[in-house]
C-alpha cells in the first residue's frame, strides 16, 4: 500500500481546508520561485527523467509533450490549456482535485507554463462541475491576491495568469482539439492533425493541453526529485495514480495508489471488496468506459498499469475501475456505454456518427433477448469499421468496449439470440433462451421503470 | 447530456412555431448579466469575444428561466459580433444548453453504467413519480419540474447522482431521497444540502472518516 508520506494528494477526500492556507500547510506554493529558478530545460528534463505519463487516458510521456513547444516565443504567444473536461464514464478523479485541492493544480500550471514559455493558462472545466468551478475561481482569486499569479508570479519574475473557461456538457470536448475548438466559441468538433496543437493550437498559437492530474503532480515531482517518482510504480509506469473505483463494490471511492498495484488489492484494500466477495466478480472495466472489459480470470492477478493492461488488449485509460458482479447484466452494462457514445458522437465523421447508433441498436436487441443470428458478425463488423476510421479517437473508444464484450463474453451474446425454431416449437414460448438469461432479463426489467425504455425506442 | 433530445432532434422546431408566446418577446441582458459577460470576454485576448459564447449562453439561459429562446440567441450573437447561426449551432450542440423550455427545475439523473450499476433506474422512476409526469423530458403541469436522464455526470464513486439545473449535484441517493427532492422542488424549495446524501464529505470510502 502506498505510504502516506508518498501521497501527492493529501486532501483528496476533502477532509481538510481546500483553500490557500490549507494548501500551503500541505507544502503547496512553498518556495515555488526556487523550482522555476532551475530553468526551463532543467524542469523539462526532470519531468522526462521521472517517467511521468499523461493521466488523461493516453499515457503519453509528459516531458516529451512539453518539449514539442517552440523553444522561443515567436510572433504568437504560447498557451497552456488544462483539460478538466472529465467525462469518461467511471472517472471522477479530477473533480476531487478541483474541489479539494485546487492549489495543487494552480501551482502545477505555473511550473508547466514556465517550462513551455506560456504566460497564460486556461482551465477548461466541464460544465456540470459547478462546485469545482466555484472553488477553482476562488482559488485563482486567492492566488492572485497573494501574488502567486500575476506579473511576478510567486516572486519568480515570470508573468503568469490563469483563467477558467466553462464547458457545457459535451464529452467530445475532452478530446484536445475539440476542446480548443470549443474554447474558440465553436461546436466541439475535433480537428484534423497535423498540425498538432504544439504548432497550431488555441487561436492558431502554440498550445499544450494537459490533464488536471498530470499537472497537479508536477510540483511534487520537482520538490522530491525524479528518482522518488520513478521508484514508485513499475518500470515505464512510474509514480502514483488516482484510481476511481465504482460499481459493485462495498465502498466505492477515489484513492491514490502506486501504478502497478494488483487490481484485487486495489478493490479489496480500498473499496471494501466486491459485493458478496471476490468470487462474485464477473468483469471489470479497468480504465473508464472506452477500455475493453476484462473477465474475472484475467482480473485475478492483474496489475494496474499502462503496459500490463495494454498487453491484455485493454488499457489503463483514466484508471476508472468499474466493477461488475455476477448479478450484472453485462450486455445492458455495455449497451449503456454504446448509448453514451451514440449520444456523445459529435457527428463530424460518418463512420462514428452512424456506426455508434448502429452499435447501440444491435446491443439493445441483445439486451432485450431479441438478437438475430447475423447480429454477432454485424456488430463486430460495424465496430471494426468505426475503429480507426475517424478523425479522433472517439471512434475507437466507442468500438472497444463492444469488442471487449465480444472477445470475452461471446457465449453471453449468443444466448440472447432469438432461436426462431425453438420459439415456434415451444407452446409456452420458453424455448427461446436458456433459463439463466430469463433470470437476468426479469431482474433487469424489475429494476427498469417502464417509461425511459419507451422513450428510447428507436 | 440529455437522453430525450436524441429522438426528438428531428422534430425540433423553433420555439415560436411550437406556439410558445414567450419566444417572441425581445431579449436583452440585464445590466448585471451584461457586466458579468464583459468580465468573461475579458478573460480572452482582444478580438476573441466569441470564446465567451458559452458564458454568454449560460447567462442568457439563466435570465430567461432556464432555456434559450431564439431572441436570446440572436441577442448573444449581436453582443459577441457572431453570426446568429454560429450561436444557434453552439446552443444546439451542447447538452447543458436548452433550446426548449424544460421548466424552472430540471432534474437530470445520470443513466450511464456506473450509476446504473448502483440503481439509477430506481432514482429515475422515483423522480418521474414525484414530478407527476409520465415520461422523460415532460414538464410538470405547473411548469415547475422536468426529469431527464443524462449521460455520465462524473460522480461515479458517489453513484447514483443527479444534478439540478446547471448547478449542484445530489449524490449517494436513495429513491426516497430523490423523490423528496423533486417534491420539494415543485414547491420551489431547494434541498438543504447538496453533495452526498449519506454524509460523505467527498468520495472517500464509507467508514473512512478522518
Amino acid at each position: 500500500m502506498l505510504a502516506e508520506s508518498d501521497k501527492v494528494f493529501r486532501n483528496l477526500h476533502g477532509q481538510a481546508d481546500w483553500q490557500l492556507a490549507g494548501a500551503q500547510s500541505r507544502g503547496v506554493w512553498q518556495n515555488t520561485a526556487a523550482l522555476l529558478a532551475q530553468g526551463r530545460e532543467e524542469i523539462i528534463s526532470k519531468v522526462k527523467d521521472s517517467g511521468l505519463r499523461g493521466r488523461g487516458g493516453a499515457g503519453f510521456p509528459t516531458g516529451l509533450k512539453w518539449s514539442f513547444m517552440p523553444k522561443e516565443e515567436g510572433e504568437f504567444p504560447h498557451y497552456l490549456v488544462i483539460n478538466a473536461d472529465e467525462s469518461e464514464p467511471g472517472s471522477c478523479k479530477d473533480r476531487e482535485i478541483l474541489r479539494n485541492d485546487p492549489h495543487l493544480l494552480l501551482e502545477g500550471c505555473l511550473i508547466a507554463g514556465f517550462a513551455m514559455g506560456a504566460h497564460k493558462a486556461y482551465i477548461y472545466i466541464r460544465g456540470e462541475y459547478w462546485l469545482p468551478l466555484q472553488r477553482l475561481e476562488e482559488a485563482i482569486a486567492e492566488a492572485r491576491t497573494a501574488g502567486l499569479l500575476g506579473d511576478n508570479a510567486a516572486g519568480s519574475g515570470f508573468a503568469f495568469d490563469i483563467e477558467v473557461t466553462r464547458g457545457a456538457g459535451a464529452y467530445i470536448c475532452g478530446e484536445e482539439t475539440a476542446l480548443l475548438e470549443s474554447m474558440e466559441g465553436k461546436k466541439g468538433m475535433p480537428r484534423l492533425k497535423p498540425p498538432f496543437p504544439a504548432g497550431v493550437g488555441l487561436w492558431g498559437c502554440p498550445t499544450t493541453v494537459n490533464n488536471v492530474e498530470t499537472i497537479a503532480v508536477v510540483p511534487t515531482i520537482l520538490r522530491r526529485g525524479s528518482d522518488w517518482w520513478s521508484n514508485l510504480g513499475r518500470p515505464k509506469n512510474t509514480g502514483t495514480k488516482i484510481y476511481s473505483i465504482s460499481g459493485a463494490v462495498e465502498t466505492p471511492c477515489n484513492v491514490e495508489e502506486e501504478l502497478g498495484i494488483p487490481l484485487r488489492d486495489l478493490i479489496e484494500q480500498h473499496a471494501g471488496g466486491v459485493i458478496g466477495g471476490w468470487d462474485e466478480l464477473q468483469a471489470v472495466v479497468p480504465g473508464g468506459s472506452s477500455m475493453p472489459l476484462l473477465p474475472k480470470h484475467i482480473c485475478d492477478d492483474l496489475l494496474m498499469d499502462f503496459d500490463t493492461l495494454a498487453s491484455h488488449q485493454s488499457g489503463l485509460g483514466t484508471a476508472a475501475v468499474i466493477v461488475m458482479d455476477k448479478k450484472t447484466d453485462l450486455i445492458e452494462a455495455v449497451g449503456r456505454f454504446a448509448h453514451f457514445y451514440m449520444h456523445e458522437s459529435c457527428g463530424q465523421c460518418t463512420p462514428c456518427r452512424e456506426g455508434c447508433g448502429w452499435m447501440y441498436r444491435i446491443m439493445k436487441r441483445f439486451s432485450a433477448g431479441q438478437g438475430r443470428a447475423e447480429d454477432l458478425d454485424l456488430l463486430w463488423q460495424v465496430s471494426r469499421q468505426v475503429e480507426g476510421h475517424t478523425i479522433c479517437a472517439f471512434g475507437d473508444a466507442a468500438a472497444w468496449p463492444i469488442q471487449g464484450l465480444m472477445r470475452h463474453f461471446r457465449p453471453l451474446l449468443e444466448s440472447r439470440i432469438v432461436q426462431a425454431e425453438s420459439v415456434t416449437k415451444s407452446p409456452t414460448g420458453e424455448g427461446g433462451a436458456p433459463a439463466s438469461v430469463e433470470a437476468i432479463a426479469s431482474a433487469s426489467s424489475a429494476a427498469t421503470p417502464a417509461t425511459p425504455e419507451a422513450v428510447l425506442k428507436d | 447530456m440529455t437522453t430525450a433530445p436524441i429522438v426528438k432532434t428531428s422534430s425540433w422546431s423553433p420555439p415560436h412555431k411550437a406556439g410558445n408566446a414567450e419566444a417572441q418577446e425581445a431579449f436583452h441582458f440585464s445590466e448585471e448579466n451584461r457586466a458579468k459577460l464583459n468580465q468573461a470576454i475579458a478573460r480572452y485576448p482582444e478580438g476573441r469575444a466569441a470564446s465567451a459564447v458559452l458564458w454568454a449562453l449560460y447567462l442568457a439561459q439563466d435570465q430567461n428561466g432556464g432555456w434559450l429562446s431564439e431572441a436570446a440567441i440572436v441577442h448573444v450573437a449581436e453582443v459577441l459580433a457572431m453570426a446568429p447561426i454560429r450561436v444557434q449551432e453552439v446552443a444546439r450542440f451542447y447538452t447543458m444548453l436548452n433550446t426548449e423550455n424544460k421548466g424552472r427545475w430540471r432534474v437530470q439523473v445520470c443513466r450511464t453504467t456506473p450509476c446504473w450499476l448502483r440503481g439509477s433506474d430506481k432514482i429515475t422512476a422515483a423522480c418521474l413519480k414525484a414530478a407527476g409526469v409520465s415520461h422523460l423530458g415532460e414538464v410538470s403541469a405547473d411548469g415547475a419540474v422536468s426529469v431527464e436522464e443524462v449521460e455520465c455526470l462524473g460522480g461515479c464513486c458517489n453513484a447514483p447522482v443527479m444534478q439540478i439545473n446547471d448547478r449542484e449535484y445530489y449524490e449517494d441517493l436513495s429513491p426516497e431521497q430523490a423523490g423528496e427532492i423533486v417534491r420539494d422542488l415543485r414547491q420551489d424549495k431547494l434541498p438543504t444540502h447538496s453533495g452526498s446524501q449519506t454524509g460523505r464529505i467527498a468520495s472517500e470510502p464509507v467508514g473512512d472518516k478522518p
